[in-house]
C-alpha cells in the first residue's frame, strides 16, 4: 500500500502522533520543572513523609481506627473515609429526595406543585457555601450545651455537640440475622425472575412484591426470635464535658450532608422532572387506553424511557456532590481536603498534598462515572 | 479558597521558569517601589488594619521597618492577609516578601520548607480559654472536652501532644477561618479554644462578646517563639530583615525612641553615633543607606514603643519580651 500526503489516514496519523507527543512533552516538561524549581528553593518533597507520624488529631473517623500517633498515611486515609461517607449518603439521600420533589413539581395539587418550585428556585439560587455557614451556625447556635442536652427520645440527646443515640451492641445472632437476610433478598430476587419467566410463559400472575417481601423479612426475623432476641443497647451517657457511648452525628457532619443533600436535590428534581416531560403524552394516553394502570405505566411506559434523559445528568449530579463536599473544611468537618490541607501546612509539601487530593477526586469520581454509564448502556439498550 | 491558594501556589513552583528567582530580593523590591509583606488576617496587636483601615500591630511594625530601612520611608508597604494555612505557600511562590505573620519558628519550618526564620519578635507558649461558667481551673482538668483550633498551627499539634502525654483525650474541631472557628467556640459548639497566649489574650480583649465571661488557664503547654521569615537562599534579604528587627531591639536598649532619637544626633556616645549612622559604615554591608537604622527608629520606633503602642493597651505583659536587662529573652547582638 503506498501512502501519499493527501491520504486522509495517514494526515489523521500525523495530527493524532503530533498530538499525543505535544502532550507527554509538555507533561515531562511540568514534572521535571517542578523537581528542579523545589530542589532550587530547598523544599523537600517526595511522598516519604506518608510514612511519619502526623502528630494531630482528627474530630470523627469512619470505620477506620486513628489516633495522633498515626501517620499521615493513616489520617488521610481516614480523610478519604470521611468523605465517602458524606458522599455516599448524600447521594442516595439527594436523589430520593430529588425524586419526590421533582414529581411534586408535576404533581396536580396546586399547592405541592408550588412549593416544590419554590424549594427548587430557592435553594439552587442560593451559594452553597453560605448554605453549609448557614446550617452550621443554626445548629451550632440554636442547640444546648451538652449538660442541658435534649431527650427527645429515650437514649436520643439533641445538643450542640451533635445528635447521639444508643446503637445495638454487637452479638453473634445479628451476623447470623445478617446472613439470613443476605439469603432472603437473593431467594427473592431468583423467586422474582422465575415469576417474570412464568407470566411471559403463561400470563397468569403471582403478588410477586408481597412474597418478595416475606422471603427477605422472614429468615432474619425466624433466626433473630431463634436465638433468643438478644438486643443489648450502648446508650450514650453525659460524662464530663461531653456524651459517651452511642453513636453521634456531629453538627459539622449533619450541616455538610444535609446541606449537599437539599442542594442537589433542588438540581435533581429537575432533571427528574425533565425526564418525565421528555415523554409524549400521547404514549401515556395510549397506555391508559390499552387499560394499564398508573403504577404499571410508569413502570413500564414512563420510567425506560425517562431514565435514558435522566441518566447522563444525575451523573454529572453525583460528581458535583461528590466534588463539592471538599467545602468540608469551611464548617470544620474533617475530610480529605481539610486533612490534606493540615498535611500540606506540617510538612510544607504542597505539591505533593494537592496531587494525592486531585488523585483521589478523580479515582472517586471516575467511578462513579463508570458505575452510572454501565447503567446508562444498560437502560439504553433495554429501550430500544 | 484556602485549597486554591495552596494550588496556586503549587501552580507557581509548576510552571515558574527556575531561573526567576536567582534574582535578589533587595533588587526586585526596590524595582517594584514597594514592600509585600504576609500578615495575619486580623489578630489585633499583631496585623489588624484600624478603623481607617491602616494595619496596625508588632508584625505590621517589622514590615514598616524593613521598609524604612530600604526606602528612607516606612510607608511603602503592602500587605497580604494571610490564614494559617496560606503563609507559607505565599512566600515560598513569591508572592510577599516577608511572611510576619505570628509564626512559630520550628526546625520543620526552618529546614523543610524553603524559607528561614531571621529571629523572634514574639516570645510565645501555647495556652488555653475557656468559658468562665464550665468553672475549669486546670488544663488537666480538660480530659473529654472539645477543643476549636486553627489547622496548619503547630497548636494543632501541641494540644494533641499534651493530651496524649497527660492520658487524656479530646474531640478536635478544626475550621480554617479565625472569625469562624471563632463563632464556633463562643457558641458553645467547643468548650475549649487554644492558641498561643498572645492570641487568647487578644482575642478576649477584642473578638469576646464579654470578655469577663472568659477565662485563660495557667497552663503554657508549648515553647512559640513568633519570628518573621524569609524565601531561603537570599542571604543579602535575610540579612536585612534580620537587622531591621535587631535594630529595633537595640534602640530600646540605647535608649532611642522615635520621639528623642533627633536630639541625640549630637549624643557623645559611640555606640549611637555608630547606630544612627553618623559614623562606620552599618549599611555598606546590607547594601542600604547608611542611616537605615535611624530611619526604623524615627519613623517606627523601637521595640518596647512598639509593643507599648499595640500590646500593651490590650493588656499583654511585657514577661519574656523585656529586654535581657530587665529579665527578658529581647537580646540584639551588637550594632557595630
Amino acid at each position: 500500500m503506498k501512502l501519499r500526503s493527501s491520504d486522509p489516514r495517514l494526515r489523521a496519523l500525523v495530527y493524532q502522533v503530533s498530538a499525543a507527543a505535544a502532550t507527554l512533552l509538555l507533561g515531562w516538561f511540568l514534572i521535571s520543572n517542578t523537581i528542579e524549581n523545589l530542589a532550587e528553593r530547598n523544599i523537600a518533597s517526595g511522598f516519604a513523609f506518608l510514612d511519619r507520624e502526623a502528630g494531630f488529631a482528627i474530630g470523627e473517623t469512619t470505620f477506620v481506627p486513628y489516633s495522633a500517633s498515626g501517620t499521615y498515611l493513616e489520617a488521610l486515609t481516614v480523610g478519604i473515609a470521611n468523605t465517602l461517607r458524606v458522599a455516599l449518603i448524600g447521594i442516595v439521600a439527594a436523589t430520593v429526595l430529588g425524586s419526590l420533589i421533582g414529581l411534586a413539581r408535576l404533581s396536580r395539587n396546586w399547592l405541592l406543585a408550588k412549593l416544590a418550585s419554590g424549594y427548587v428556585e430557592f435553594i439552587r439560587n442560593v451559594p452553597l457555601l453560605v448554605q453549609l455557614f448557614f446550617f452550621y451556625a443554626l445548629i451550632a447556635e440554636h442547640t444546648p450545651v451538652p449538660r442541658e442536652a435534649i431527650e427527645f427520645l429515650p437514649g436520643w440527646y439533641l445538643s450542640n455537640r451533635g445528635m447521639f443515640f444508643p446503637v445495638p451492641v454487637f452479638h453473634a445472632a445479628h451476623a447470623w440475622a445478617l446472613a439470613a437476610l443476605a439469603a432472603g433478598i437473593a431467594t427473592a430476587v431468583a423467586f422474582a425472575r422465575w415469576a417474570a419467566r412464568r407470566r411471559a410463559l403463561t400470563g397468569g400472575s403471582l403478588p410477586v412484591a408481597e412474597i418478595a417481601l416475606a422471603l427477605v423479612l422472614g429468615p432474619p426475623a425466624l433466626t433473630f426470635i431463634a436465638m433468643g432476641t438478644p438486643l443489648e443497647f450502648d446508650v450514650p451517657r453525659l460524662s464530663g464535658f461531653n456524651f459517651s457511648g452511642g453513636v453521634a452525628l456531629t453538627p459539622e457532619f449533619t450541616a455538610l450532608t444535609g446541606g449537599l443533600i437539599l442542594y442537589t436535590a433542588a438540581f435533581i428534581a429537575e432533571i427528574v422532572r425533565a425526564g418525565i416531560l421528555s415523554i409524549p403524552r400521547g404514549q401515556i394516553e395510549a397506555a391508559c387506553a390499552l387499560g394499564l394502570r398508573q403504577r404499571r405505566i410508569l413502570r413500564f411506559v414512563i420510567l425506560p424511557q425517562a431514565l435514558r434523559v435522566i441518566v447522563p445528568p444525575l451523573t454529572n449530579q453525583y460528581l458535583n456532590l461528590t466534588k463539592n463536599s471538599s467545602l468540608a473544611v469551611a464548617i470544620g468537618y474533617p475530610d480529605l481536603v481539610s486533612v490534606a490541607n493540615t498535611t500540606i501546612n506540617q510538612t510544607g509539601q504542597a505539591v505533593e498534598g494537592v496531587a494525592i487530593i486531585m488523585a483521589v477526586y478523580l479515582t472517586i469520581t471516575l467511578t462513579i462515572s463508570v458505575v452510572m454509564n454501565w447503567y446508562n448502556a444498560r437502560m439504553a439498550l433495554r429501550g430500544q | 479558597m484556602h485549597a486554591l491558594v495552596a494550588t496556586a501556589g503549587a501552580l507557581v513552583i509548576v510552571f515558574a521558569a527556575a531561573p526567576a528567582f536567582a534574582q535578589s530580593t533587595l533588587d526586585t523590591v526596590r524595582a517594584r517601589g514597594y514592600l509585600q509583606c504576609g500578615v495575619n488576617t486580623g489578630l489585633a496587636g499583631f496585623s489588624q488594619p484600624d478603623s481607617k483601615g491602616v494595619w496596625r500591630g508588632i508584625d505590621v511594625d517589622l514590615c514598616r521597618a524593613v521598609s524604612a530601612a530600604v526606602f528612607g520611608n516606612a510607608g511603602k508597604v503592602r500587605y497580604t492577609p494571610l490564614t494559617a494555612q496560606q503563609r507559607f505557600t505565599a512566600l515560598q511562590s513569591g508572592e510577599i516578601d516577608i511572611l510576619a505573620r505570628n509564626t512559630t519558628w520550628t526546625i520543620t519550618r526552618d529546614t523543610g520548607l524553603g524559607l528561614n526564620f531571621v529571629g523572634v519578635n514574639y516570645y510565645d507558649g501555647q495556652g488555653f480559654i475557656v468559658p468562665k461558667k464550665l468553672n475549669v481551673k486546670s488544663a488537666k482538668e480538660l480530659n473529654g472536652a472539645t477543643i476549636c483550633v486553627q489547622p496548619g498551627t503547630t497548636n494543632e499539634l501541641n494540644v494533641a501532644d499534651y493530651f496524649r502525654a497527660n492520658g487524656m483525650k479530646f474531640k478536635p474541631v478544626v475550621i480554617e477561618k479565625l472569625e469562624e472557628v471563632l463563632n464556633a467556640y463562643f457558641a458553645g459548639r467547643c468548650d475549649v479554644y487554644t492558641t498561643d497566649m498572645s492570641g487568647l489574650v487578644s482575642i478576649r480583649a477584642s473578638r469576646a462578646p464579654n470578655p469577663a465571661d472568659h477565662v485563660i488557664l495557667p497552663e503554657l503547654i508549648s515553647k512559640e517563639p513568633l519570628g518573621p521569615a524569609v524565601r531561603h537562599g537570599d542571604d543579602r534579604w535575610f540579612d536585612i530583615v534580620k537587622w531591621s528587627l535587631h535594630a529595633m531591639v537595640e534602640a530600646e536598649e540605647l535608649g532611642l525612641t522615635s520621639g528623642s532619637i533627633d536630639r541625640q544626633l549630637k549624643s557623645a556616645s559611640p555606640s549611637i553615633q555608630r547606630f544612627i549612622g553618623a559614623v562606620g559604615d552599618i549599611g555598606k554591608g546590607l547594601g542600604l543607606d547608611n542611616r537605615w537604622a535611624y530611619a526604623i527608629v524615627r519613623q517606627v520606633g523601637n521595640y518596647g514603643e512598639s509593643f507599648e503602642r499595640n500590646l500593651t493597651p490590650l493588656g499583654f505583659e511585657r514577661g519574656l519580651n523585656r529586654l535581657w536587662r530587665h529579665g527578658g529573652l529581647m537580646y540584639a547582638p551588637p550594632i557595630r
